[in-house]
């Protein structure tokens, strides 16, 4: 039975969440493209290449924006939270070892023991959301349940993943919990508040068009 | 400084809301808002609701929630959680008083400043969300009575103050006449076709402070500008519809201000030192009739100014010598960038200057833009209460020896005149065109 | 006199200097030149506070505390508002109407220029004067004054029920109407505003909201059985006598006649639609593309367009050609027949046609100096002043009014042969 929960999570599955994962992402950003050709046609005309990257180089800049600048803490934390939520699991020595195997492509890995930190810099970030959603007042007002479940599905593969690893008790059904919590992770994110990682270009892009072209002012 | 209740800021009566409630049924509620969200509520509006994580960076960035201990129910995400998301999320089955509390939120606690966009990682732009809650007020004909009747004088007069076409042209040439006493040959030339400048100003001017135009008289003719003002409707360049949410009223307003420019085949048009109405001709209301930027070339006051100091047009006979600090008006600064312009004008006309911090896009909000003053005397002491950081943030500049705060805005000289008295801050507020009045060589015949 | 009795022959007159009038009085406004070009006029100060309006160098023997807004009419006579003791009324060449009045504006001309018509208010009541004439009734206030071809009918949007100041919820039953000459329909509306007249005078169509929501038009009282999300102003066909307006839709601005849509297409703009003598035209401004501008003829519109604005849409007399101003990327311009001029200029008037609707000529501007262009040729001759130029009858002449030299300040009137122009 678990082999066979494992060889479908590990098989099927994978392609079933990429496809949904970039088969939603596609789709969402299609379907928002062809409802703003509809409703928003205008904001087109605005839109400019060179002020949306001036804008978005100041946001991807760690302290590029007062705002980040006067949040210090939250700024590197954030920072550090989001690289390591991608690089973790993209260069994870299992993960580009089981890519290989399966389709003889393979690049640069990382130690263990720095996937280790990573991971529990990734959980520790978490719990560090979940505070600052707990301990803030003005957090706390906009927290809503599904904020805290997003923050869960993201920690829940990170902690099971470092479970299996270190082979802590249970940890097979740890690690068929950590593939199933992370291909359902990819698939949330096209359709949960996750997608800000697909939308996030377009609307700082437009802002800072907006800003830039048309109101000469900047906008971080 | 007085302590105040929270009555005085949350559930003020306003026989806007509350009798428009009165006629209100959910039904009507859900169906107004589903044809408004079918017809208007397009990918901008999803995207914005859809992508905020709810991290609460906006907050630091209203003036609201930093004046009010830093009370969750004012941060900008907030006043979205207290209106839009329920709204959407609900998709329009709201109840009467839920819609109440959303007239109060998007009215009367969002300056639609934009200060939040400059602090949201995603550049959500929620003066955007706040201005279609107005939409759906407006919709269900829930908006508060005071900026309501400014929006039916706008629209039975296509000005502000319920003017009448004779009153308009007759303070015209009664500050003519005045300004004549000063200066024998100055002119405020009525319809004349072909002037390089056609200069429009807002409502309150003739209504209340009829010297500002006296004033532009007087700086047009040092600078020997060629310049008219229309005996027209259109003379007025503001609007209130564009902060209740009548955008059919927004067209209509503009295209009446931009066609008495075309048809008196003037160049460029220049506006008064007024921020909302630059954001209205500059920004909003030209979208709505097609222009993707303004028809003719368009100058707010301040890069006039700034021209004309440039190019030498002016001279300077006096520098004010009085401390001064400038407020950044949000609809010139953060909406057009005229900063830099206005520290220009400052720099030849004052002597020393101390700035506000923060400053430039990052000032905050007088508090009284974005329609809030326009709401009316139930909400003044909200708005004063609300920007408490204003009060601190000008202290500051004070205790530096700031004694003159220079406000380039009608709506900002409200807000910060009412801010100065609360908090008995004791400065003189002043536009640019006063200094430059006072300083400037008006050509006066020797005595 | 009549247009084809004008001294249309070839030649240079100098008319009046100018310049001397500077001498002579404390103060010279801008002049303004009759349609024929025989008069050059200006407001001036002949001692302090004292005024009149000089004509041909000769001032008139009327001499007034204050004037404003001189024009010439149609038929070559000029008028002003004009104020002694604090009373204002309308003179012409010179001579004051009987009636005084607190206040008059909006001075309005018929096309032959018998009828003059202004707004009026007297002891805070509003009403409409022709000829000296006023209307019998009068309102609290008074808008959007607006007069038939011939000057002989004057309507307006009045106030015909009182409310309270910011009683918002009494403003909202409707408490304005419009009045013909002086007389009201019995419907109220929330607002109205922009109106014409059929070209006989008989009737009145005016834009309307009769709800803060709902736009109509208006004729003679009766609104159309729909409302629209907007409206522009509606005029009449020159032949059936219907009633067409842009109005806006779910899809956009159209063409709507009684109610009905003319135009199967849907713009993002569309105002300002003419139609030609023949009634068979309608021509319109219009945005095919957002921040894009040019003229629709009958639906179809030009494929040049404008990014900055378009503007005094005309219709040669024939009915078969269209022109009109527009500005593009920050410069003046003409077009017409779809076709623009190749000169961009810094200001562009009205085009104008020739009666054979052949030609189009235009007055325009570029650094400071003023020309006139034909069909698409800017004549070398530059002026400090200028007005609108005139074909001749038989369209083989034009009328050029200006002054050359700002120094000399010599006021010509100039008719050039076509034929030596182009």
């Amino acid at each position: 039975m678990t082999h066979e929960i494992y060889a479908f999570l590990r098989g099927p599955m994978v392609w079933i969440s990429l496809t949904v994962f970039l088969g939603g992402s596609v789709y969402r950003l299609a379907s928002m493209w062809r409802l703003a050709k509809k409703k928003d046609a205008v904001i087109f005309h605005y839109i400019s290449v060179f002020y949306s990257l001036r804008s978005l180089l100041h946001w991807v800049s760690p302290f590029g924006s007062l705002n980040m600048r006067k949040n210090p803490a939250m700024t590197v934390i954030a920072f550090i939270f989001h690289v390591c939520l991608i690089a973790t699991p993209v260069f994870l020595s299992a993960h580009v070892i089981l890519v290989k195997e399966s389709w003889d492509i393979s690049w640069w890995w990382m130690p263990d023991h720095m996937a280790d930190l990573l991971t529990v810099i990734v959980i520790g970030c978490c719990l560090f959301f979940a505070g600052r959603r707990i301990k803030r007042p003005d957090v706390r007002y906009l927290t809503s349940v599904s904020d805290y479940l997003i923050l869960a599905a993201i920690a829940a593969p990170f902690i099971t993943g470092l479970w299996a690893y270190h082979q802590w008790p249970a940890f097979s059904a740890m690690m068929l919990l950590h593939m199933a919590s992370a291909e359902i992770l990819l698939m949330m994110i096209p359709f949960t508040r996750l997608n800000h990682m697909l939308f996030f270009p377009f609307t700082r892009g437009y802002m800072g068009s907006e800003f830039g072209a048309v109101k000469n002012a900047k906008d971080w | 400084m007085t302590k105040h209740s929270v009555t005085d800021v949350i559930g003020i009566p306003d026989e806007g809301i509350d009798k428009g409630a009165e006629k209100l049924t959910p039904e009507k509620i859900t169906r107004v808002i589903r044809k408004l969200l079918d017809e208007e509520g397009g990918a901008r509006l999803k995207v914005y609701m859809e992508t905020c994580v709810h991290c609460g960076l906006c907050s630091e960035a209203c003036h609201f929630y930093l004046s009010n201990d830093n009370d969750p129910k004012f941060a900008p995400a907030g006043k979205v959680k207290q209106t839009l998301e329920h709204i959407i999320k609900k998709k329009g089955k709201v109840s009467v008083a839920f819609m109440k509390r959303a007239c109060e939120v998007a009215f009367t606690e969002c300056n639609l400043c934009r200060r939040c966009s400059m602090y949201c990682p995603f550049g959500i732009d929620i003066a955007y969300l706040m201005l279609f809650v107005r939409r759906i007020c407006h919709r269900l004909g829930m908006v508060p009575q005071y900026i309501q009747d400014t929006a039916h004088s706008h629209s039975a007069t296509m000005n502000q103050m319920w003017v009448k076409e004779d009153e308009w042209i007759d303070t015209l040439q009664w500050q003519e006449d005045e300004a004549r006493d000063e200066i024998p040959d100055l002119r405020i030339p009525l319809e004349k076709p072909g002037a390089d400048v056609f200069y429009s100003v807002i409502g309150p001017e003739p209504k209340f402070r009829a010297q500002l135009i006296y004033q532009a008289a007087v700086i047009m003719h040092a600078a020997g500008v060629d310049w008219t003002m229309p005996a027209t409707p259109g003379w007025d360049n503001s609007d209130m519809c564009m902060y209740t949410g009548d955008q059919e009223m927004v067209a209509r307003l503009k295209k009446v201000h931009f066609e008495a420019a075309m048809r008196l085949k003037t160049k460029r048009i220049v506006m008064g030192e007024c921020g909302h109405a630059f954001r209205s001709v500059y920004d909003v209301g030209n979208r709505l009739l097609g222009w993707k930027m303004p028809p003719l070339r368009l100058m707010h006051a301040l890069e006039f100014y700034y021209e004309l100091f440039r190019d030498k047009k002016l001279t300077v006979k006096q520098k004010y010598e009085v401390p001064v600090t400038l407020h950044d008006p949000c609809n010139v600064v953060r909406g057009g960038g005229l900063h830099e312009m206005a520290r220009h004008v400052i720099g030849e006309t004052c002597t020393e200057f101390i700035e506000l911090h923060p400053n430039r896009e990052h000032n905050y909000c007088c508090s009284a833009g974005g329609g809030v003053i326009n709401c009316g005397p139930p909400y003044a002491k909200k708005r004063v209460i609300g920007n408490r950081v204003k009060a601190e943030q000008l202290a500051a500049a004070k205790a530096k020896g700031a004694k003159t705060i220079i406000a380039p805005c009608h709506n900002c000289h409200g807000g910060l005149e009412d801010i100065v008295k609360y908090y008995e801050l004791d400065m003189e507020i002043k536009f640019l065109g006063d200094i430059i009045y006072e300083c400037i060589d008006k050509g006066q015949p020797e005595d | 006199m009549e247009y084809s009795q004008w001294d249309w022959d070839v030649g240079k007159r100098v008319i009046a200097d100018v310049n001397q009038w500077r001498n002579a009085f404390n103060r010279v406004e801008e002049p303004y030149v009759s349609p024929d070009g025989e008069t050059i006029a200006a407001i001036v100060e002949i001692e302090e506070m004292v005024f009149s309006v000089c004509e041909n160098g000769v001032p008139w023997e009327n001499q007034f505390d204050k004037i404003w807004y001189l024009r010439f009419g149609p038929d070559n006579v000029p008028s002003a508002l004009v104020s002694s003791d604090a009373a204002w009324t309308v003179a012409t060449a010179g001579k004051p109407w009987e009636n005084q009045f607190d206040f008059v504006w909006n001075m309005q001309f018929g096309t032959d220029g018998k009828y003059i018509t202004v707004a009026a208010q007297s002891a805070g009541e509003y009403f409409a004067v022709t000829n000296d004439t006023p209307w019998k009734q009068k309102y609290p206030t008074l808008n959007n004054l607006t007069i038939s071809k011939d000057g002989k009918n004057s309507a307006a949007v009045v106030q015909t029920r009182p409310f309270n100041s910011g009683d918002i919820f009494a403003f909202q039953q409707g408490c304005y109407s419009v009045a013909v000459n002086g007389k009201i329909w019995d419907t109220n509306f929330l607002n109205l505003w922009e109106m014409s007249f059929s070209p006989d005078g008989r009737h009145l169509a005016a834009e309307a909201r009769s709800t803060l929501y709902d736009y109509t038009i208006v004729a003679d009282g009766a609104p159309w059985n729909k409302t629209f999300s907007s409206v522009w102003k509606p005029k009449f066909n020159p032949i059936d006598g219907s009633v067409s307006a842009p109005v806006k839709g779910p899809g956009g601005w159209t063409l709507a006649c009684n109610g009905e849509a003319l135009w199967d297409k849907a713009f993002l703009q569309l105002w300002h639609h003419q139609y030609s003598a023949d009634g068979k035209t309608i021509a319109a401004i219009v945005v095919p593309r957002f921040g894009q501008w040019t003229i629709a003829v009958n639906g179809v519109p030009w494929p040049e367009t404008f990014d900055n604005l378009v503007t005094d849409l005309v219709f040669s007399p024939d009915g078969k050609r269209v022109a009109c101003s527009a500005r593009t990327q920050g410069k003046w311009t003409i077009a017409a027949d779809g076709r623009r001029w190749k000169n961009f200029f810094d200001m562009a008037w009205a085009p104008v046609f020739s009666p054979d609707s052949r030609h189009v000529a235009a007055k325009v501007e570029k650094d400071g100096r003023f020309f006139i262009a034909v069909d698409g040729r800017v004549l070398r001759q530059t002026f400090s002043a200028l007005w609108e130029p005139i074909f001749s009858p038989d369209s083989t002449k034009l009328l050029i009014r200006g002054i050359e030299d700002e120094k000399t300040g010599q006021y010509c009137r100039y008719v050039f042969k076509l034929s030596d122009l182009v």
